[in-house]
């Protein structure tokens, strides 16, 4: 048998959408176009459409996450379906319950969609493979593994501001080790034909071989920086570091930390991103972040239009 | 069997709509045939206001059978929806599930004064209490064939019919 794409069923439709590995540009595509009209939607005075009407939503986190759950919480309810918020942290499995258990019990509650967040990688992977084929899984971050949606938003934004992906330069800066974000986001980027991606970081911030993704390892700003089209930050994972990956805080910033000058290496019409929360003063200097040249606020506007269209794609392709 | 000529259908329905004129509407097409025939309209009748475009699909009601339309485009409606005069423009009138999708549409955007229906062709097979104000021509159809408006690249609008079973 073959092994296909546990997100597509065998006519290549999206059914979860679990990490942007391996996804067609075709579908990337689709839902960033979709996205697209959601944007107006979004915009109107009444920003909500019957599309989900009756359909229920579980947010099951894991890993407490304020602000991804919000923004699935708005993206849901704005398509008129209800939204169960589950933080399962403090709830069943302190009581031992495992991980299929908690998605039996709400599959007999009648759930269409799960939006899970776990601090495990494969999380989203393991539910998406056990649940009825009528219901819907989306990854909203796993271990460090994916973070499909955050990706998606990011090649919204990118392509609200550049137009054309096929002429970019893009940089990934900072902690690619622990970032799911960053391996969503090469992985989409690749996948869309941008030419050149680069990720710029210290050595013990970069996964082994991380060249086999397709992209260019850079370990000095200054030369990393030099016609870049896109800046893509990451935030310095401090929860998730373990030893002594980093002498401080301080230190990163003085070598990596994006300011007016290090900003000033990059194409003059360079975009800057960052996936929140920020550090400020650590992996971005204020000035940067509330800059002419900063999309950071935008990406959060366009991150509910992204997430409504995978949610209304996945609810549409029914089995 | 012989299709009538669009250009001379939709002549026709621009002149009935022209002898309302001073009604100061404001037109809305639905996507994709209804935006050709409203932007046509919209120049040939010297309407001031902007025409808005309302592409229907986050409103219909067999999302659950069919899925999204694989190509949403934007609505536009570029104008106060509250308390206007609106003429909605589609291209072929038949169940009147479009037409129930786009008023409701236009509710979120605001309490229209009125809202009248013009429709290019009007088909028959009603399954709702809907009904155009202005119709370019009425035409009885098989129930299995479905009646497709198209604009060429010289910008002249042409019917076609194709059997409901093939894929468009």
């Amino acid at each position: 048998m073959i092994n296909r794409n546990p997100q597509l069923d065998e006519h290549g439709t999206l059914q979860h959408l679990l990490t942007t590995e391996g996804l067609p540009a075709s579908v990337l595509l689709h839902i960033l176009d979709t996205a697209e009209s959601f944007v107006g939607v979004t915009e109107r005075d009444v920003k909500k459409i019957p599309l989900l009407r009756g359909k229920s939503i579980f947010n099951l986190f894991f890993e407490p996450s304020t602000r991804t759950r919000t923004t699935f919480e708005i993206a849901a309810k704005r398509l008129s379906a209800d939204v169960f918020n589950l933080n399962i942290a403090v709830s069943a499995q302190s009581k031992g319950e495992t991980l299929l258990d908690t998605v039996n019990n709400l599959s007999a509650m009648n759930a269409d969609m799960f939006v899970v967040r776990h601090s495990q990688s494969g999380a989203a992977h393991l539910i998406a493979k056990h649940v009825q084929p009528d219901i819907h899984v989306i990854n909203a971050g796993d271990g460090s593994h994916a973070h499909p949606t955050q990706a998606l938003l990011d090649m919204f934004t990118i392509r609200r501001y550049k137009r054309d992906f096929r002429n970019l330069r893009v940089a990934i800066i900072g902690d690619i080790l622990h970032s799911r974000v960053a391996r969503s986001q090469i992985h989409a980027l690749t996948t869309l034909g941008v030419p050149e991606v680069r990720v710029i970081a210290p050595k013990t911030l970069l996964p082994k071989m991380v060249e086999r993704l397709g992209v260019h390892v850079y370990h000095d700003m200054a030369k990393g920086l030099k016609d870049i089209d896109v800046l893509m930050m990451l935030r310095l994972q401090n929860e998730r570091m373990k030893g002594a990956n980093l002498p401080s805080p301080e230190e990163y910033f003085k070598y990596y930390g994006l300011t007016p000058e290090k900003l000033a290496l990059a194409r003059r019409d360079a975009i800057v991103m960052h996936p929140g929360p920020m550090n400020r003063g650590v992996e971005i200097d204020s000035e940067v972040a509330d800059g002419k040249q900063s999309v950071i606020l935008p990406q959060v506007t366009f991150g509910i239009a992204v997430r409504m269209a995978v949610m209304s794609i996945l609810a549409g392709n029914q089995v | 069997m012989p299709l009538p000529d669009a250009e001379a259908v939709f002549e026709s329905l621009a002149k009935k709509i022209q002898a309302d004129a001073d009604r100061n509407f404001a037109l809305v097409g639905i996507h994709t045939g209804g935006v050709w025939l409203a932007e046509r309209l919209h120049r040939e009748l010297g309407i001031k206001q902007p025409f808005g475009t309302l592409d229907v699909a986050f409103y219909r009601d067999d999302f659950d059978k069919i899925g999204l339309h694989p190509q949403v485009k934007p609505s536009e409606i570029p104008f106060a929806v509250e308390d206007a005069h609106i003429l909605l423009v589609d291209d072929v009138l038949q169940t009147g599930r479009t037409i129930r999708a786009a008023i409701n549409e236009l509710f979120d955007y605001g309490r229209p004064a009125s809202i009248s229906l013009a429709a290019l062709v009007d088909r028959g097979g009603r399954e709702l209490p809907i009904a155009a104000q202005y119709t370019g021509i009425t035409l009885e159809l098989p129930a299995d064939k479905m009646l497709e408006l198209k604009r060429g690249k010289n910008g002249k609008l042409s019917f076609h019919l194709y059997d409901k079973s093939l894929p468009e």
